[in-house]
C-alpha cells in the first residue's frame, strides 16, 4: 500500500499500539495533522495549550501505564518547547517518543523560518534521536524508536521528520508491535554471591527505586523482607512500588525521607538496592553514605553500577528475575534486635512528627490536607505533583494503593510538570486523578487548565497556596539567614476566579472542613477543579538532610 | 585513585552525526579526551574511533559503560597496554644554512621524511608512537617550529585477536 510519509507515521503509530497522542499543530507538521484527521477513529489526539504540556502529558501517560507516551510538535519553537518535557522523561527513565516536524531537507541548514536542529538540541536529553531524511527509512525508524524507548532502561526518543519526507510517497506494510529487547539474566554465580552476602547480614535493608516501581513486585519484596527479617525503604522514584500497609515498609529515605527509613539505611549492614541510581538527593554526602553497610545493586543499566556509590556487588540485567532468584535461594533468617532497633526509630519518628503537628497552629496544616486526601481518595487514584514543598509532603504522607499511581518529576525536578502529567495519566487510565501543586509551580503551566476543561478531564487540583516559593524559602530560612530573595510571590491572583475563567470549578479552602468538602465535590465533577488551599508560608518539610550533608546533620525541627 | 593513560577503541555505525554523539557524551559526563581519531574499518558499515584518555579505574569503567549505552556504539574495548600505537605528524620548521644539517640528521635518525622544501622552510612527515613524535617535536623546537599538526593515534592490539573476538 503506497502512502504519504505523514500517513506512514500515523499508521505506524497505530500499528505500534498507540491510541492517544498529545500535541500541537504548526506549519511543518500540518501534513501529519492531516493524517491524524484521516485516522481519527483509530488514534485520539489531545490538543494541549502549549507543547510543554503535551510533553508532560505523554510522560504522565507513560508513568501511569508503562506504555510509551507520544507527543507531537512542529519545528522550531514547537520542538524547543518539548525540551523540558523530554529532559524530565530522560532523568526519570520514562519511555516516550517525541515527534517533530522540520523544514524540508532543501531548506535545512539555511536558518529557514522555524528551523532548529532539534536532534542537536536534544542529543544529551534523549536516549537516542533520529533525523529521518529518507522516506524509505521512516516506518522502521519509528519502530526502532519504540523498541529503544521501552527496552533496557527506558527513556525518551525523538524523531525529527522534515516536511518533504512527510509528503513523499512510499510503500507501507503493517508489522507487529515491536517487543522490548529482553534484558540479560544475571549469572548464577552473581546470584550466589548476593545470597552469600545477604545470609551474613544481621541488619538488612531492601532499597527500592524507580527501576522496580513499575514491575509490580510489591508482594515479592514484602515476602522477601519477611523471610530474611529485613526492612524496606524506597527512593523518591520507588514510591508506590511497595504496599504501604506492610510494617516492614519505612517509606522514602533521603533528603526529605522518613526519619526511620534514612536512619535505618545508615545503620544497616546490608543494602539490597533494586533499581536505584543513588541520586545525590537520596545519598547526601556520598563519602558518608551507609558506611556500615555492604551494598548489592541490581540494575538494568551497567553504567549505574559504581557510578555514584561504590558497591560491593553489582548485578546488571533483568531486575525482577534477579530479585526473585535471590529471594528463592536465600534461607530464612531472624534478626529480632534489628527489628527492635527499627521500631525504636519509628517511635522517635512518630514523636517528632507529633511535636511538629502540635506546634503548627495554622488553621489548615499540610498534614491535615494529606490526612483528608488519604481518607477521601478513591481506590486507584493517580497522584501527580509539581515540584517543591508540596511534592515532598506528598512523598511523605500520601498512601499509595498500587504501583504506577505516583507521577512526579524526580530527577529533573520540573516545576510545571504536574498539570500536563495529570492530564496524560487521566487520558491513559480514566482513574481518579489528583494533582497536588503549589502556587509557584501551578503558575508555570496553568494554561493547561484550558485543555483539561475542553477534554473534560476531572483532575482535582489541590493548590497548596502559601504565597511564597516555599522550598527555596525553606533553604533561605535555614542556610541564608532569612534573606528571602525573590521567593515572596505576593501575587494578587484569585485562583477561584481564575479556575472559573477557564471554565473549571474553583473553591477556596482555609480550614480542614472546607478542604474536605471541596475535595469531595471535586472528585464528583465532570471537569477540572482548582482548590485554593491556604497554608502557612513557614510550614517546613521535615526532616531534612542538608544538601551534601550526612545522616548526622539531619534536621528534625526548626 | 591513580590516573593513567589508556586507549579505547570503539566500533560505531558509519552514519552522520555519530562522532557528535560519542564526543558529546564525553563532554556531558566531564571526561577529557587527550586525542581522538576516526576512520573507516574492515567493515564498511562501521567506523572505528580511537580515543586516548587520562583517568583512573573509575573513569575507565564509567566511560566504557556509558559508551556501551549509546545506540550507535557496537563494540567498545580498552586496548592492551602494549598495543601497536601509531601517530602521524606534519611539522613545518624554519630552514636556514646554520641549522640545515642538524635538522636533516634528526630526520634521518627518526626515519622521518622531508616532504616539502624551500630555502626558508621544510615540511617533515614523522610516523611513530606518540612518545617518538613528542621527542621529535622537542628536538625541532630550537630550530623554530612554524606550524605542526598531529593526527592523534590509531591503535590495534597485537596478535590475531580482533575487537570482535576479544
Amino acid at each position: 500500500m503506497k502512502l504519504k510519509g505523514s500517513q506512514i507515521l500515523v499508521k505506524t503509530l497505530i500499528e505500534q499500539g498507540v491510541t492517544d497522542v498529545f500535541g500541537y499543530p504548526g506549519g511543518q507538521v500540518i501534513n501529519i495533522y492531516d493524517a491524524l484527521y484521516e485516522y481519527k477513529d483509530q488514534i485520539n489526539h489531545v490538543l494541549t495549550a502549549h507543547e510543554q504540556g503535551a510533553s508532560h502529558a505523554a510522560d504522565g501517560y507513560s508513568r501511569a501505564t508503562g506504555k510509551v507516551g507520544v507527543c507531537i510538535a512542529t519545528s522550531g519553537p514547537g520542538a524547543t518547547n518539548l525540551v523540558t518535557g523530554i529532559a524530565t522523561a530522560m532523568l526519570d527513565s520514562i519511555p516516550m517518543v517525541a515527534i517533530t516536524g522540520n523544514v524540508p531537507c532543501s531548506l535545512i541548514g539555511k536558518d529557514s523560518f522555524q528551523e532548529i536542529d532539534i536532534t542537536g538540541v536534544t542529543l544529551p536529553i534523549t536516549k537516542h534521536n533520529y533525523f529521518v531524511d529518507k522516506i524509505e527509512n521512516l516506518a522502521d525508524t519509528i519502530r526502532e524508536a519504540f523498541a529503544i524507548a521501552k527496552s533496557g532502561r527506558p527513556g525518551p526518543v525523538l524523531i525529527d521528520i522534515p516536511k518533504d519526507v512527510q509528503v513523499a510517497s512510499y510503500e507501507y506494510e503493517e508489522k507487529p508491535v515491536v517487543e522490548k529487547k529482553p534484558l540479560p539474566k544475571v549469572s548464577d554465580d552473581k546470584i550466589a554471591q548476593a545470597v552469600e552476602l545477604i545470609t551474613q547480614a544481621k541488619r538488612p535493608y531492601i532499597y527500592i527505586g524507580g527501576g522496580a516501581a513499575g514491575l509490580g513486585m510489591g508482594k515479592d519484596i514484602v515476602a522477601f523482607a519477611e523471610k530474611i527479617d529485613a526492612v524496606i525503604g524506597c527512593s523518591f522514584m520507588g514510591l508506590s512500588a511497595v504496599p504501604q500497609n506492610s510494617s516492614r515498609f519505612l517509606g522514602m529515605q533521603g533528603m526529605h525521607g522518613h526519619y526511620a527509613s534514612s536512619m535505618a539505611q545508615n545503620e544497616a549492614d546490608l543494602i539490597l538496592a533494586v533499581g536505584v541510581r543513588f541520586s545525590d538527593r537520596a545519598t547526601g554526602n556520598v563519602s558518608k553514605f551507609a558506611k556500615n553497610s555492604k551494598i548489592i545493586q541490581i540494575d538494568p543499566d551497567c553504567a549505574e553500577i559504581n557510578k555514584n556509590i561504590r558497591v560491593d556487588l553489582g548485578l546488571v540485567g533483568d531486575v525482577e528475575d534477579a530479585f526473585k532468584r535471590i529471594a528463592a535461594a536465600t534461607q530464612s533468617a531472624s534478626n529480632p534486635s534489628w527489628l527492635c532497633r527499627v521500631n525504636d526509630l519509628k517511635t522517635e519518628e512518630k514523636q517528632f512528627e507529633n511535636e511538629i503537628a502540635a506546634a503548627d497552629t495554622a488553621p489548615l496544616t499540610p498534614r491535615q490536607v494529606f490526612e483528608i486526601i488519604n481518607a477521601e481518595k478513591p481506590a486507584n487514584t493517580v497522584i501527580t505533583t509539581d515540584v517543591g514543598q508540596h511534592q515532598m509532603w506528598t512523598a511523605q504522607y500520601v498512601e499509595f494503593d498500587r504501583p504506577r499511581r505516583w507521577v512526579s518529576s524526580g530527577g529533573l525536578g520540573t516545576m510545571g510538570f504536574g498539570l500536563g502529567a495529570a492530564m496524560g495519566a487521566y487520558v491513559a487510565t480514566k482513574d481518579p486523578t489528583v494533582l497536588i501543586t503549589g502556587d509557584g509551580s501551578f503558575g508555570m503551566n496553568l494554561n493547561e487548565l484550558a485543555t483539561a476543561v475542553t477534554y473534560k478531564i476531572p483532575v482535582v487540583i489541590v493548590l497548596m497556596n502559601n504565597g511564597v516559593l516555599g522550598m527555596v524559602r525553606q533553604w533561605q530560612t535555614l542556610f541564608f539567614g532569612k534573606r528571602y530573595s525573590n521567593t515572596v510571590l505576593d501575587r494578587k491572583t484569585d485562583f477561584v476566579a481564575l479556575a472559573k475563567a477557564f471554565g473549571a470549578d474553583g473553591y477556596l479552602a482555609e480550614t480542614p472542613v472546607e478542604f474536605k468538602k471541596a475535595f469531595q465535590k471535586a472528585l464528583q465533577a465532570n471537569g477540572p477543579t482548582v482548590i485554593d488551599v491556604r497554608i502557612d508560608k513557614d510550614a517546613f518539610v521535615l526532616p531534612m538532610l542538608p544538601p551534601g550533608g550526612a545522616i548526622d546533620d539531619i534536621i528534625t525541627k526548626v | 585513585m591513580e590516573k593513567s593513560k589508556f586507549v579505547i577503541a570503539v566500533y560505531v555505525d558509519n552514519t552522520a552525526g555519530v562522532l557528535t554523539r560519542v564526543s558529546g557524551m564525553f563532554t556531558r559526563r566531564g571526561f577529557n579526551i587527550d586525542a581522538l581519531t576516526v576512520g573507516e574499518t574492515e567493515r564498511s558499515e562501521y567506523s572505528r574511533i580511537t580515543i586516548c584518555i587520562t583517568g583512573d579505574e573509575y573513569d575507565k569503567e564509567q566511560l566504557i559503560n556509558q559508551l556501551r549505552k549509546l545506540v550507535v556504539v557496537k563494540k567498545v574495548e580498552v586496548l592492551d597496554e602494549d598495543a601497536n600505537k601509531r601517530e602521524l605528524m606534519l611539522i613545518k620548521v624554519k630552514n636556514d644554512s646554520q641549522h640545515r644539517n642538524d635538522i636533516m640528521t634528526a630526520v634521518d635518525v627518526f626515519r622521518a621524511s622531508v616532504i616539502d622544501y624551500s630555502m626558508q622552510s621544510m615540511c617533515i612527515e614523522v610516523t611513530g608512537n606518540p612518545s617518538k613524535i613528542d621527542a621529535f617535536v622537542k628536538l625541532m623546537q630550537p630550530f623554530g617550529i612554524l606550524e605542526m599538526c598531529r593526527t592523534g593515534i590509531v591503535a590495534l592490539d597485537r596478535g590475531s585477536e580482533t575487537l570482535f573476538t576479544k
